[in-house]
């Protein structure tokens, strides 16, 4: 007898046609499509705050919205507003669109300047720079300026524990972390307290959080918000070298990433997938106390993906494979840079010189054709 | 005089009272459905009387009835919807103090169509008065045997239950008052699943607003055909307006829908006329939520036929020349009012009753409130009027629920309207900032 196979979804994303199971969300049937064809990576919708490992996270940020243009090969009417992509699941005969629609774009960049503005931008000495989803982000759909004059919200500086620093300027609410702490821990004990821009992740009366899994948060925060305190100001994390590990645990499944600095093990995380997301959580004995290479024993060196981690060179938007019009956006952008001011940030540098070997490129294709 | 269905015997010495509210016909809607009708029939009458939901949306009630799921072995739920707390919206807080056995009444009448056993009314955690008057309501429908088990002996039992609200405008959204009344944080779900396939505890359920449950028992005693000649079109039934602002008579009115906006605002039966002495400026027709109207465009659309109190007259001409009912929070401005110092006032309290849970929301409400703030007070520049359109346009329609549509629509409309009254105070700033100073430029006057 055969086997009954579930009737696959058919649907098309910006122009790209994927087979997917039923239940499965845009989110996924993009990544699946990522990951049949590692080129088309950049048309996976950003996720500040949808994790897959976490079930019921997501449709929160608003980054990842899309514009579904048919609803389904029964209703093919399209969707009055842009939908969630993490949270909204596909239906045979859908055509989505993402890179492809200039509205979609606009509001990604919106979506940017909401998050960075009350972003303290202390990227220089923050432990998650290089490996900030806010600082990828951003570089990839935000604007070179900011039209946030106000000054920024602030908070008062609260301590939760021994492990885990707290930096409460720099969350964007993704709830992750709240999540973690209800679906892996036994019980929670942060959360967001009071509304709207005020809201902060706290302990209530400052409590500390204190169980074996607390040091899973620092991996699924998608900012420095909340960051490794036996790391803190030790390194950046593109002068370490992570290497996959394992050792018996009790508690955990005991399969981290070792990030080294010459010998000296200075971190311990859980290991991260292409979307930056973790595939086992790992317990804080592995995470804070285990920091000896003899602890430990070595798979060999982690392979880093360009959107995993930082990899050398990656802000270089030369580097970063973009469709045609995305580098036309920042050619007009550069044109509207105040060309009074006495300094040129490396970006803009690099930027230019992207555009112009661009156009000089172009320019010669032309030139060939015309010849 | 016009029609009244709700507010008919709200004069009537001692109506919060059992005895009196029954001698007044009252309760005869519950023994007629439970009695003579099937829950089918009770969906089947609400579908013919087309009344539309009341707390803004304007969503036809039958049709929300129609949808709820109904899975076996699962509980069904009624919960309805008294955290009114937008500014300028007063009806459902008047009519629960006024005569809370009509609501109770047609909650009953509702949970039977439903086939609800247990019903939640949620009602704003600021109305303590309020909520002691609706449990002592309860309690006597409950000893004459309108509630409980056994229902009027037809095997139908229901309990009714008065959810103080937690304190946030946020959980008057359906989902977020579904959370809240879990005892969790209120923060909107997303969507969908629709509460009618998953709501309270995860159970099919229906929110409705108080208003249009109220309207239940005159639909059952009289016939929802008879409801639907009430009204014009698609606009069918009564509608209470709570009426503020620079008027005459400031109160709550029963108005049939199709009453002229110019009837409304002027006859002596309802607001009587803008106060002596003054000028209509503008107006806003449906709670704070709705974009703000210009004296031109208030009783004439843009095409030059008369607005009515209408759920479509409203809207036409889209947000360009038009505006909404809303949930019928009728604001009127004369001459004195400061359009710039209002807008501000409208968002200062959506920044802070935003949830905090989706970005552009969190973020861009306050934004706005502080560009507007800056206006206000003479420190603005002239791209702020256009940032102020930019935001407002990047927050609306991509929030989670409608508190971000609610929050820029008055920002953008104003602009709309009113842009040469914020370019004065940006280009005169020491004369904005004067106690009581107003723009009188070339203000068009009603």
């Amino acid at each position: 007898m055969e086997e009954v196979k579930p009737q696959l979804l058919k649907i098309t994303f910006d122009g790209i046609e994927v087979e997917v199971e039923p239940g499965t969300t845009i989110m996924q049937a993009a990544r699946k499509i990522a990951e049949a064809d590692e080129s088309q990576g950049h048309l996976v919708p950003p996720a500040m705050c949808y994790y897959k490992p976490l079930p019921v996270s997501g449709g929160k940020c608003r980054a990842c919205l899309v514009r579904v243009a048919a609803g389904s090969a029964k209703d093919p009417r399209p969707m009055p507003k842009l939908v969630p992509s993490c949270i909204t699941q596909v239906q045979d005969g859908m055509v989505v669109e993402n890179t492809t629609n200039q509205a979609v774009l606009d509001t990604r960049k919106s979506i940017v300047e909401f998050l960075l503005i009350n972003h303290p931008l202390d990227c220089p000495i923050c432990d998650q720079a290089g490996e900030c989803h806010l600082q990828d982000f951003a570089f990839e759909h935000g604007s070179v300026k900011t039209r946030y004059e106000e000054e920024r919200r602030t908070f008062d500086k609260i301590d939760i524990g021994p492990h885990v620093q707290l930096h409460m300027t720099r969350c964007i609410l993704c709830y992750r972390c709240v999540y973690t702490a209800d679906q892996i821990t036994n019980q929670r004990v942060h959360g967001v307290m009071n509304r709207g821009d005020a809201s902060e992740i706290s302990t209530y009366i400052e409590k500390a959080i204190d169980n074996d899994f607390s040091g899973n948060v620092i991996d699924v925060c998608p900012v420095g918000a909340l960051t490794d305190k036996t790391f803190r100001f030790k390194n950046r994390v593109w002068f370490t070298k992570p290497e996959d590990a394992h050792r018996d645990c009790d508690k955990c499944c005991g399969k981290t990433t070792l990030w080294y600095r010459g010998d000296e093990v200075i971190r311990v995380t859980a290991r991260k997938n292409t979307w930056g997301e973790v595939t086992d959580f790992i317990c804080n004995t592995c995470r804070f106390e285990k920091k000896n290479t003899s602890d430990w024993v070595l798979e060999g060196p982690t392979k880093v993906k360009r959107s995993s981690v930082i990899s050398a060179n990656k802000y270089r938007k030369d580097l970063v494979a973009k469709p045609d019009f995305a580098l036309k956006l920042a050619a007009t952008q550069f044109k509207n840079i105040d060309d009074s001011r006495p300094y040129v940030t490396d970006e803009e540098t690099i930027r230019h010189q992207s555009i112009e070997n661009n156009d000089k490129a172009n320019h010669r294709s032309l030139a060939a054709n015309n010849n | 005089m016009a029609r009244k269905i709700l507010t008919e015997h709200i004069n009537v010495p001692g109506i919060e009272t059992f005895d009196v509210y029954r001698k007044q016909g009252g309760y005869t809607a519950v023994e007629k459905a439970i009695k003579t009708m099937t829950p089918e029939e009770v969906v089947e009458e609400a579908k013919k009387s087309g009344v539309r939901g009341r707390g803004g949306a304007g969503f036809p009630m039958g049709m929300k009835w129609g949808f709820l799921a109904k899975p076996e072995g699962v509980p069904r739920y009624l919960v309805c919807n008294a955290d009114e707390s937008e500014p300028g919206t007063f009806k459902d807080h008047h009519l629960m103090k006024c005569i809370p056995h009509l609501l109770i009444e047609g909650m009953i009448i509702s949970s039977f169509a439903l086939g609800a056993n247990k019903s939640f009314i949620y009602v704003r955690g600021e109305l303590m008065y309020v909520i002691r008057i609706l449990e002592k309501a309860i309690a006597e429908a409950k000893a004459q045997g309108f509630l409980g088990k056994n229902i009027l002996g037809s095997g139908y039992d229901l309990e009714l239950v008065v959810q103080p609200g937690g304190g946030a405008y946020i959980c008057g959204e359906e989902t977020a008052l579904l959370e809240s009344l879990e005892g969790k944080r209120g923060n909107p779900r997303n969507k969908p699943p629709f509460p009618a396939v998953k709501g309270l505890y995860q159970s099919p359920t229906v929110v409705n607003n108080v208003e249009s449950i109220s309207n239940m028992p005159w639909i059952i005693n009289n016939g929802g055909d008879a409801y639907a000649t009430i009204g014009i079109g698609r606009s069918t039934g009564t509608k209470l307006i709570s009426a503020s602002g620079h008027i005459q008579k400031p109160g709550v009115y029963e108005i049939e829908l199709g009453v002229s906006v110019d009837e409304f605002l002027n006859s002596d039966e309802y607001c009587g006329g803008v106060r002596k002495g003054h000028y209509l400026k503008a107006l806003v027709a449906g709670g704070s939520s709705v974009p703000i109207l210009p004296a031109n465009l208030i009783t004439k659309t843009a095409a030059g036929e008369d607005r009515l109190m209408t759920y479509e007259s409203l809207s036409d001409g889209g947000f360009a020349t038009g505006t909404m009912l809303g949930s019928g929070g009728f604001i009127v401005f004369d001459e004195t009012a400061c359009i710039v110092r209002n807008t501000w006032n409208f968002s200062r309290f959506y920044h802070h009753e935003s949830c905090g849970q989706c970005s552009p929301c969190r973020e861009g409400t306050g934004w706005m409130e502080k560009v507007l703030h800056r206006i206000e007070h003479g420190h603005g520049s002239m791209h702020d009027i256009d940032l102020l359109v930019d935001i407002s346009k990047k927050i609306e329609g991509n929030t989670i629920c409608p508190l971000g549509d609610a929050a820029a629509w008055p920002v953008a409309s104003a602009i709309r309207h009113f842009r040469d009254e914020f370019v004065w105070h940006i280009t005169h700033p020491q004369e904005a900032t004067q106690p009581g100073a107003v723009y009188m430029g070339e203000m068009v006057l009603g």
